[in-house]
């Protein structure tokens, strides 16, 4: 896997999330796999193609152009707004977990040449949560390509709104959908990816408002929990019900595409939407790590 | 994990519960036993009385979440039936079905007409189950903005009033993309070309409620709550124990005095002693007369500067913190958005 984006910070990462050693065991097929070889396919696997879920880290890594990332509001995170019980342990621990500062990392970059702006959910940030600093950053983002007349492309895989900050966080909804409501207001394409999982608040607002929605094989996509549902309905829930496969058969989502395919994809279609591209890719080389 | 959050008001509501418990006891031994209790009753029975006086004058946060889901609270059609006139409803979203859980009329508002959307719980348990208990479907959602653009077209302002336990959670409003409706009413909210006041009068429940809630004014009955998550779903979650219900309420922050603090809620409006339920007509005139202020305020100012205000009134929301400076940015406001430019 590249590893031009991976700050040095970022170097035990993948250690820490894989089994030790050279073998790594598919969660789904249960087959040994050669680790070299799994990120090779992008951490998909190559018997069963089940798509192992990725950092923030890894997914811009393998989207963006070598060298062409540069992020935005590294430094901006959530406070404890209630004094709610256990958060700011919770965020120091998912702060440790991850060497993230919040569960959203935002930038701009180029896919294939096609200048846009960036952002990519953490799900290993507790839940990939949307509190206020995930909200802030994602308007930020919005209101930057709104700004520099560039597109928009949000890598999504939350839990939802975080708890820990109540309404706070569900405002966050608003905020977000209001800045992406300025992007389209503007004519500027606003492409939205689901990842494994994205459900709750954050599908409730800018992860179902882009102009193109793909999403990856086998994401779990939903409003409610199949719990709840469960619950409510009470019946059982088909096994595949609110998959990607699901979602684009009832008309939610634009497309399904192989993570070994969503590069090419999102150049194909920024090319559709005009987006300025530059030749050869780099902008310029991305900052030295900030703590 | 074991550090409770806990409040004196939190202490008289599992006071009161414990002494209702004794005094059901003493009932019991009384009816089976065929015994006077009396003597042993009267100071409980007395004590409980204080008690309650006590929490009406001061209700904890799982107070409040009782009687904001009070089955007796004032529901959408009384409040309209009381403020406006002319009512006609608007039925469908032209792409399914009809969702009753979701009311969309053309009403007049003191004479001048306006577009009223709102959650439409029932009274009772047939109303309930005729309308979902308030939960709308996605089709509840497109409703409701279907109507909204009938407002922005014939220049109208939007009445909204918020009362439901959530987004309906069943599969098939999942299939038919509740996610997405609520989305899209957001966005769409957070730049309709005309005024919007929102008035949360029972229970708001999270992106169920906020599908119809982004205003220029957002007004709380004072016993209302606007939360996240349920305080059952919340306890759940945190503590496995959705009997830590109470001390969830408590976390979440979730009352009009606590949301007006965080700049979610512009005004809190005052409902009578013991709930809104126990004089209406007075809640009725706290609403009107806050409605009729806030739209006659609203329709002076240019859509431009509404739009702009509105916009930055959402963008302001959260707290966070940024390294460069280390300093708190806090987007909380308790000014009225017509202080804003």
């Amino acid at each position: 896997m590249l590893n031009w984006l991976r700050r040095p910070k970022y170097g035990s990462l993948e250690r820490r999330e894989m089994p030790a050693g050279i073998w790594a065991k598919c969660p789904r097929c249960r087959n040994l796999i050669y680790r070299k070889e799994l990120e090779r396919n992008l951490k998909v696997c190559p018997k069963c193609a089940y798509h192992h879920r990725l950092t923030a880290v890894e997914r811009l890594e393998i989207t963006l152009d070598e060298n062409s990332f540069r992020e935005y509001d590294p430094g901006l995170t959530s406070t404890d707004p209630l004094g709610f019980e256990n958060y700011p342990a919770k965020l120091s621990e998912a702060r440790a977990k991850t060497d993230q500062a919040e569960a959203v990392i935002t930038g701009e970059g180029t896919i294939d040449g096609w200048q846009t702006i960036i952002g990519a959910l953490d799900f290993n940030f507790m839940g990939g949560s949307m509190g206020s600093a995930v909200g802030e950053k994602v308007a930020r983002a919005a209101e930057r390509s709104y700004e520099q007349r560039l597109p928009l492309v949000i890598f999504s895989a939350s839990g939802g709104a975080r708890m820990q900050e109540g309404v706070l966080s569900l405002m966050q909804l608003a905020k977000t959908s209001a800045a992406i409501g300025r992007i389209h207001d503007a004519g500027l394409p606003y492409l939205s990816v689901m990842c494994d999982p994205t459900t709750g608040g954050v599908t409730a607002s800018f992860a179902f408002l882009g102009d193109v929605i793909l999403a990856e094989p086998g994401a779990l996509i939903g409003f409610a929990g199949r719990r709840v549902i469960e619950q409510t309905i009470r019946r059982k829930l088909p096994d595949d019900f609110q998959t990607a496969e699901f979602c684009l058969q009832k008309g939610l989502i634009d497309m399904v595409v192989p993570r070994t395919e969503m590069r090419s994809a999102l150049a194909r279609l920024l090319a559709f939407v005009g987006a300025p591209r530059v030749l050869p890719a780099p902008i310029e080389p991305a900052p030295a790590a900030q703590p | 994990m074991t550090e409770r959050t806990s409040s004196p008001a939190a202490d008289l509501d599992r006071q009161l519960a414990d002494l209702e418990q004794e005094i059901e006891r003493l009932r019991k031994r009384a009816r089976e036993q065929s015994v006077s209790v009396d003597a042993e009753l009267g100071p409980l029975l007395e004590r409980a009385d204080h008690l309650r006086v006590q929490i009406y004058t001061n209700p904890s946060p799982w107070h409040i979440v009782q009687l904001a889901r009070q089955s007796q609270r004032p529901r959408l059609l009384d409040f309209v039936g009381s403020l406006c006139s002319d009512v006609m409803e608007l039925h469908g979203d032209r792409l399914y079905r009809d969702d009753p859980a979701l009311l969309a009329a053309l009403a007049r508002f003191d004479g001048r007409p306006v577009v009223v959307i709102g959650h439409n719980k029932g009274k009772d348990t047939k109303e309930n189950i005729a309308r979902n208990f308030g939960m709308p479907y996605p089709e509840g959602y497109r409703k409701a903005l279907r109507a909204m653009r009938l407002a922005e077209k014939f220049r109208y302002p939007v009445i909204s009033f918020v009362d439901t336990p959530g987004a309906y959670p069943g599969d098939e409003a999942e299939e038919r993309g509740q996610a997405e409706a609520i989305a899209r009413n957001i966005q769409e909210m957070s730049r309709l070309r005309v005024p919007l006041v929102v008035v949360i009068t029972g229970e708001g429940g999270s992106g169920g409620a906020l599908a119809i809630a982004v205003g220029d004014v957002v007004l709380m009955l004072q016993y209302a709550v606007y939360t996240v998550i349920s305080p059952e779903g919340c306890a759940a979650i945190l503590w496995h124990d959705a009997s830590r219900a109470r001390d969830a309420a408590e976390a979440l922050k979730l009352t009009a005095q606590d949301l007006q603090t965080l700049g979610v809620v512009d005004e809190v409006l005052p409902e009578p002693f013991g709930g809104a339920h126990r004089d209406p007509d007075a809640t009725f005139a706290a609403v009107r007369e806050a409605l009729g202020r806030h739209l006659q305020a609203l329709r002076e100012v240019p859509i431009e500067v509404l739009l702009d205000r509105r916009y930055k009134k959402y963008r302001r929301m959260g707290r966070i913190l940024e390294e460069s400076t280390q300093s708190a940015q806090s987007s909380q406001s308790t000014r009225s958005p017509a202080q804003d430019g």
